[in-house]
């Protein structure tokens, strides 16, 4: 009974504020520049991952060419703001133009390619997520080609200089999380969002009801790809260069991950899942590692398989737990939906056997 | 125009490979609906398996005569009987449970079991391309200015033509090519006139990844190396090759093949190579907007 009680305590604002007061003190007890490093890239991944869930867990369409709204954000900062062409648009600004660009380019990716089927919209942002890197990288004359654009402004907040030390970029981060949240739960409980969610469970139903899906579908695909913009510049301009490889299909399929773990269209979920996956990768791997190594005496590089674990963590959750770690309610009644008739067909299977048919 | 020309030639033979991948595409999402992302995959490890029955036989270096036959025979074989095998048990293991599901949980699936895929690949060889052992004598049976046209490319088309027909047989003439096309055209009823699903579906990723194997020779052959990532990129024009075609269609997917190759030769040899895979893509969108049903398909209404 205590146990619930806490839960009762602890759900709503008054969880979410500990949460919040806990983040805050982060890097006054924890000076190791290191880590706080590790949770402004995390961070970043964090955004990430809020925006993609609008696009898969709110509207139910794969994106699997993410990244490459992730590329077009960090690109649109590197090239604005740096001595690349001489511009220095404020850091501040490029926040909306960056997310304005990424979400234009997910309407024109969209546009034609949502009034399809969604596994053709699958296999198209595949495609999308291919040739944004290979565009960059081709376009040596304005990105450099493999060697990226480098020296990017560092943000300047009234006076005050960034510079290289991680903790201003964490507490940027933390704004910018915390905004992509609000900005998240709202949309969710919007008109918008109810009509996101009509369409996930059933597109046919939704058209009829008169919800213009074309128009949710996309306005879907634009906002989830503004968020990416959030987080690459702020990403972008923390690691102060961006190059055509770091925006590869393995980073779609990472945060793609974060949400299938997490559970697709709970928010508290996706930024559970996605903090899992970032500290996965960066500390628990390297520590597995050097634990085989060091106790165990074998030389097993956990970090090398690091992809065949997501991709295991894809499938496993996906077959044994579709709605993740901590589901939405609507989500996990609608993966499961499926069960009673799966279970009534295996009961029919076994009839026909035994007849002999 | 020779060099044209010989762009024609060359766009054939790597649409051939194309077209035998598309065709394992057009299969599977024929009969379930599923775009079986981890297909490019499988045929990446065609290769490697290739490789794998190369070294066991000790080949080396070209073969001549009987003995080249049956290198040919028993390395082709072996890649099509593992790339058959490892579709059917990607089939059971993970995509089977979902075939209730909602329409998104199957083709997550196929993503994470392509990616599985492609690091047990990447494990088992490391990053770098491996060579292929040249095995096949390459003379050049034609030659005409600068035009020739090697015994390779050749191979390449022949393989592809003979597999297509006997599938189309195959799927027309035979009673399990029936099964196959009720199961296709609606499942419960299929199963209600005692069709056993399960194995026809089982069936159609065998075959289909079978031929993804005889593509992953005849590249391993044809280009001389074999690399963990090949599937990825070399699905997505495939794939583009069985929209193209028009999807379900075997000879749509052949003909979507060579156009595919037809296209990305050109496209490296006229513009540059670093384009040619936007190039493709664009082709994808392109016939998704305008026809999406394809070139030979007949367009279907969503079932309900």
């Amino acid at each position: 009974m205590a146990r619930l009680n806490l839960r009762e305590y602890l759900k709503g604002p008054r969880g979410g504020a500990l949460v919040m007061a806990a983040c805050l003190v982060i890097p006054f007890i924890d000076r190791n520049g290191s880590h706080i490093n590790f949770l402004v890239d995390a961070g970043a991944f964090v955004l990430l991952a809020l925006g993609l869930n609008i696009v898969i867990g709110f509207a139910g369409l794969l994106d699997l060419g993410y990244a490459a709204f992730f590329a077009i954000g960090s690109y649109a900062f590197a090239m604005l703001s740096s001595p690349q062409f001489g511009i220095h648009i404020p850091i501040w600004l490029m926040f909306f133009i960056a997310s304005g660009i990424a979400g234009i380019f997910g309407i024109l990716l969209g546009a034609p390619t949502l009034r399809l089927r969604g596994d053709y919209l699958a296999i198209v942002t595949l495609g999308f997520g291919e040739i944004v890197p290979q565009t960059f990288l081709n376009l040596s004359q304005y990105t450099n080609g493999p060697n990226g654009i480098s020296s990017l402004d560092q943000p300047v907040f009234f006076g005050f200089r960034f510079g290289f030390n991680p903790v201003p970029y964490y507490y940027l981060m933390l704004v910018l999380i915390v905004l992509a949240i609000l900005v998240a739960r709202n949309l969710r409980d919007s008109r918008l969002g109810r009509a996101w969610m009509a369409i996930r469970e059933d597109e046919l139903a939704a058209a009829h009801m008169g919800i213009n899906t074309t128009a949710a579908k996309l306005s879907a695909f634009a906002l989830g790809a503004s968020f990416s913009g959030l987080a690459g510049v702020a990403y972008a301009s923390k690691l102060g260069l961006v190059s055509p490889d770091q925006f590869k299909f393995n980073v779609s399929v990472f945060i793609l991950s974060m949400l299938v773990l997490g559970g697709m269209g709970n928010i508290t979920g996706v930024v559970v899942g996605s903090l899992v996956l970032s500290s996965l990768d960066r500390f628990i791997l390297p520590q597995l590692t050097s634990f085989f190594h060091d106790v165990l005496h074998l030389n097993i590089d956990f970090t090398n398989s690091r992809f065949l674990i997501y991709g295991v963590i894809i499938v496993l959750v996906m077959l044994f737990r579709p709605e993740g770690l901590i589901p939405s309610r609507q989500r996990k009644a609608e993966l499961h939906a499926g069960d009673s008739d799966a279970s009534a067909a295996a009961a029919e299977q076994q009839l026909y056997n035994k007849a002999g048919v | 125009m020779d060099v044209f020309l010989q762009q024609i030639v060359n766009g054939i033979s790597l649409g051939g490979i194309y077209a035998l991948i598309a065709l394992g595409y057009t299969m599977v999402y024929g009969i379930i609906e599923l775009i079986n992302f981890a297909h490019g995959d499988v045929y990446a490890l065609g290769s490697f398996v290739s490789l794998a029955v190369l070294a066991l036989l000790g080949v080396q270096d070209e073969v001549h005569g009987a003995a080249l036959i049956g290198v040919i025979v028993l390395t082709l074989a072996g890649s099509m009987l593992a790339c058959g095998l490892v579709g059917v048990l990607i089939e059971r293991l993970a995509y089977r449970r979902l075939r209730n599901a909602p329409r998104l949980a199957p083709l997550i699936t196929a993503i994470g079991m392509s990616f599985i895929l492609q690091n047990v690949m990447q494990l088992w060889k490391g990053p770098s391309p491996v060579p292929v052992p040249q095995f096949i004598p390459n003379p050049t049976l034609f030659h005409s200015g600068a035009v020739e046209i090697q015994l390779k490319q050749v191979l390449v088309v022949v393989l592809a033509v003979v597999m297509m027909i006997a599938l189309q047989a195959f799927v027309t003439r035979t009673r399990v090519g029936k099964a196959m096309r009720a199961t296709a055209q609606d499942r419960d009823a299929a199963q209600l006139m005692g069709i056993n699903i399960n194995t026809t579906i089982a069936l159609t990723f065998l075959i289909g990844s079978a031929l993804a194997g005889t593509a992953g020779f005849v590249s391993g052959v044809y280009y001389g190396t074999a690399v963990f990532n090949a599937g990825f990129a070399a699905g997505l024009k495939a794939f583009t090759a069985a929209v193209l075609g028009g999807i379900g269609n075997i000879a749509g997917a052949m003909l979507g093949g060579f156009l595919i190759g037809l296209i990305e030769a050109l496209t490296t040899q006229f513009i540059s190579d670093q384009w040619a895979n936007v190039v493709v893509f664009s082709v994808l969108v392109a016939v998704l907007i305008f026809r999406p049903s394809g070139l030979l398909g007949e367009s279907l209404p969503n079932k309900v």
